[in-house]
């Protein structure tokens, strides 16, 4: 009797142990390298990191197979490591301009300067399983583009910009301070360095409805895909002592610039607005969902009525981080008796009372 | 692949300590007021007790004893995950003895064994905010703060009492502190709310998730909330532990077949346990199975 509580120790050691196993699966299968996942689980690499906020693809093919696979375990992973690092820095703004393209589409024009590169993409495939998969068949080698024939890739959003039909992009001063919401708590009402900030970091199916949302009627921006580009790009940091930037490296990232209808105001012309997503490696359902979220919550900064929840930006910052939303939910798995026995108390004594007040009503 | 990573003493780098001890200094310079803070991602979820870690964390010291526990007991799962934690990365002492702990660091409960000077509380809070259900905004709980324009939480107080008769808040039962502040104790039952009150020890409150710290500094005036013609009443029970005998306590009650047995025992495990040994060896036991 009385045990319940009792060994908490020994029953977490247990478990612990009981989930290493599971984690192996069947030991005569051999077991996954992290090379393997690094390689051929790409896709959920690049979740990983993108929602991580961190650009380490071996750290993030760890923490996937560390979490069996569940994506958001491992985002968590790799956030509690992120955030034992020392920041020695801020990295210089990158041009996503001098991309080298992978993959770059536009819905707004047929042709532009660049081209359409369709690059790697489900797009167009036909969703059939394919059984041939489930084994070692050798992938076809694709087709390669002559390097001599690169040509700039401008954006799209620049293009309407030299007519004037786009708003432009807010000043270029890079010099200007970025906030930080892992360094400094967001307050309300947040800039939109902060919000885009945080949808970067923000929950990839969380931001995909709510950017649904808006396209069927609730905070309606009209959108149209100025363009998708993704591939490699620099990242320069600018040392204080050095004075000169100095080469990093590079790191893939997927850019989506949404091209928004605007009515115009009494400070605007009629313009096409801007929604912007950026997240790293090729992750598009994501930049795609930012960016219309980003649009919905500039409805503020455009003089427009903020009615839907996609608008809300408490509501979408506060509820964007999948690690503290999946913390708190799953927290409710701890005990809780203490505040149980005073809620079960007070509906003994709510009973009680109901009860009474119905013996006298009967008797009257 | 990286080497092993090294971890700074209990954790966290001495930069962010500094600046949790900032929001702890502001925290208890204005009793009850909730201070902004930059929360870290802690290697355990948020809604786990990442604000009293960090908060832990930022105060410990090398020869500080350690004392955690969840709903009263220093056994619970989550309270032998965290005190592992800081014995592991801090090395420091442990105990389960309330009067032998520096620190110790709470899920929901105070300690039956009453709190000295010297002594640190760290409660872990979900929600700071004690106007969050009635508003969810923080721009404007903020705002009402600001103004001690709490005029929201006396109407609820006061349609509870329209509509049951009493105040139905069993648990993190609202406090003004300092006569300005309303604060929210965390979850604790209401029955330890007049443990707050002129606290020698010094009481202080993390919310990692929500990236909020506040305080109450050894006695301070903590009022639960109530109307001069409905007083506060804390939680009462009509039995003593089946264990050690103890009254006045809180106890938990405990399922102990299908057909209606229960039985109601200390939250407060180290209390019992201390009071066990004389009650029983005096053969006394107040078992009882209830209908």
């Amino acid at each position: 009797m009385y045990v319940a509580v009792k060994g908490g120790e020994k029953a977490i050691a247990a478990a612990h142990a009981l989930l290493a196993k599971e984690r192996r699966g069947d030991p005569s299968l051999p077991a996954l390298t992290t090379d393997q996942i690094r390689e051929q689980l790409t896709l959920a690499v690049d979740r990983v990191m993108s929602e991580g906020s961190l650009y380490d693809r071996d750290l993030a093919a760890l923490a996937i197979k560390q979490a069996r696979g569940d994506l958001i375990e491992a985002i968590f992973l790799v956030r509690a490591f992120r955030s034992t690092l020392p920041r020695f820095g801020y990295a210089a703004p990158f041009e996503t301009n001098a991309m080298a393209i992978r993959r770059r589409i536009s819905a707004t024009f047929k042709d532009l300067p660049g081209g359409q590169v369709l690059g790697p993409t489900f797009d167009y495939t036909h969703r059939l399983l394919d059984e041939s998969l489930d084994g070692e068949a050798p992938a076809a080698e694709p087709a390669r583009k002559d390097a001599s024939a690169d040509e700039a890739s401008p954006h799209v959003a620049d293009l309407l910009g030299q007519q004037g039909l786009i708003e432009p992009n807010p000043s270029e001063d890079s010099s200007a301070p970025v906030g930080d919401l892992t360094r400094e708590p967001l307050a309300f009402p947040a800039e939109r360095d902060l919000r885009l900030q945080s949808l970067a970091r923000g929950d990839e199916g969380f931001l995909l409805a709510l950017g649904y949302s808006t396209q069927r009627g609730y905070g309606r921006t009209h959108p149209f895909a100025g363009e998708i580009r993704m591939g490699s790009v620099e990242v320069h940091l600018m040392p204080e002592e050095l004075g000169f930037a100095v080469p990093l490296g590079e790191i893939v990232v997927t850019e989506c610039e949404m091209v928004n209808q605007f009515k115009g105001s009494a400070e605007s012309p009629p313009q096409f607005t801007r929604g912007y997503g950026l997240a790293f490696g090729h992750s598009e359902r994501k930049s795609m969902s930012m960016a219309l979220v980003d649009r919905a919550l500039r409805a503020r900064d455009l003089g427009e009525e903020a009615v839907a929840s996609a608008q809300d930006e408490e509501f979408v910052l506060s509820h964007a981080d999948n690690v503290q939303a999946t913390g708190f939910v799953e927290h409710l798995k701890l005990p809780h008796y203490v505040d149980f026995q005073a809620e079960l108390q007070l509906v003994r004594q709510m009973r009680r009372d109901w009860e009474e007040a119905q013996r006298k009503e009967a008797a009257e | 692949m990286s080497e092993a990573p090294s971890y700074n003493f209990a954790y966290l780098d001495e930069q962010t300590k500094r600046m949790i001890r900032r929001a702890l200094l502001k925290a208890v310079a204005i009793p009850g007021y909730q201070v902004p803070f930059a929360s870290r991602e802690m290697p355990m979820p948020y809604g786990w007790g990442t604000g009293g870690v960090q908060v832990t964390a930022s105060v410990l010291g090398a020869d500080d004893t350690l004392k955690v526990i969840d709903q009263g007991a220093d056994d619970t799962t989550n309270a032998v995950s965290i005190r592992k934690f800081f014995e592991r990365t801090a090395g420091i002492a442990t105990t389960t003895h309330t009067s032998d702990a520096t620190i110790i660091q709470t899920r929901h409960r105070i300690p039956e064994t009453p709190l000295r000077e010297g002594q640190i509380l760290v409660y872990q809070v979900p929600i700071p905010e004690p106007l969050r259900f009635l508003e969810p905004r923080e721009t404007e709980t903020r705002r009402q703060h600001a103004l001690e324009d709490y005029g929201i939480m006396h109407v609820k107080l006061y349609e509870d009492i329209a509509r049951h008769g009493h105040i139905a808040t069993t648990y993190a039962y609202p406090v003004k502190v300092d006569g300005r502040y309303i604060m929210d104790p965390s979850p604790t039952p209401k029955f330890d709310n007049p443990k707050m009150n002129m606290c020698p020890a010094l009481q202080l409150f993390g919310a990692g998730r929500e990236k909020r710290i506040y305080a109450l500094p050894p006695y301070t005036n903590v009022v639960s909330l109530d109307f001069e013609d409905h007083p506060f009443e804390p939680t009462t029970f009509d039995r003593g532990c089946a264990l050690c005998g103890s009254e006045g306590v809180y106890l938990d009650e405990v399922v102990t077949d299908d057909r209606g047995g229960r039985m109601f025992v200390c939250s407060d495990t180290d209390f019992c346990e201390s009071r066990r040994d004389g009650f029983q060896q005096a053969g006394g036991t107040n078992y009882e199975a209830r209908r």
